[in-house]
């Protein structure tokens, strides 16, 4: 499923809603998980999952194409943990 | 970039719906819950999920193995289960680094 197929099944659910109202909800949800997970935060959503992010330390990375070393600095990046529901209803 | 602010839950969501669309507190949430049934449908059926500009959500298969019951060292099998992974888009990983 890609992002439009699922404005297309919420606009069917929602018939008083314009596709536009619909993308427009789906952008503000996206939008605000990343904007709380940008400040540091983490999101929980019970049964579906948590979203949260992790500390990576610097280290030497090397480009794959010449071999040259490059320093690449300590970043966090995203993570996410299914829920338990969602485990269980993967493998029913 | 630290500036912790806690956890974002569903309600802070249909809020968000709220105040941005305009739809009444009761229908923003159930919206909400409609998206994250929609995409706990799909993954259910085996389909991965992409959210351009966010991520995707990949389920993997994981074969049988044998674990290990770490209390008490017994061996017991570890049946084949379906997991799911997420893998953040370069647009969600460059906010996160950058921190807005």
């Amino acid at each position: 499923m890609i992002r439009s197929e699922l404005v297309q099944l919420l606009s069917q659910d929602n018939p008083d809603l314009s596709p536009k109202e619909v993308e427009k909800i789906v952008a503000t949800l996206f939008d605000a998980i990343t904007k709380r997970l940008a400040e540091g935060g983490r999101v929980e959503l019970r049964g579906f999952g948590a979203f949260s992010t992790r500390a990576r330390s610097a280290r030497i990375g090397r480009n794959p194409r010449t071999g040259d070393t490059v320093p690449v600095s300590a970043k966090r990046v995203p993570y996410f943990k299914p829920g338990k529901e969602m485990r269980v209803r993967l493998n029913v | 970039m630290a500036l912790d602010r806690g956890t974002l839950t569903r309600a802070d969501l249909s809020e968000e719906v709220h105040r941005e669309i305009g739809l009444s507190r009761a229908d923003s949430a159930a919206v909400v819950e409609q998206v994250l049934e929609h995409m706990c449908l799909a993954l259910a059926r085996g389909e991965n999920v992409k959210i351009s500009g966010f991520g995707s959500f990949i389920l993997r298969e994981k074969g049988q193995r044998i674990g290990r019951n770490p209390k008490t060292g017994v061996e017991v099998p570890i049946a084949p289960r379906r997991v799911l992974t997420f893998r953040a888009s370069q647009m969600l990983r460059d906010r996160i680094v950058s921190g807005n």
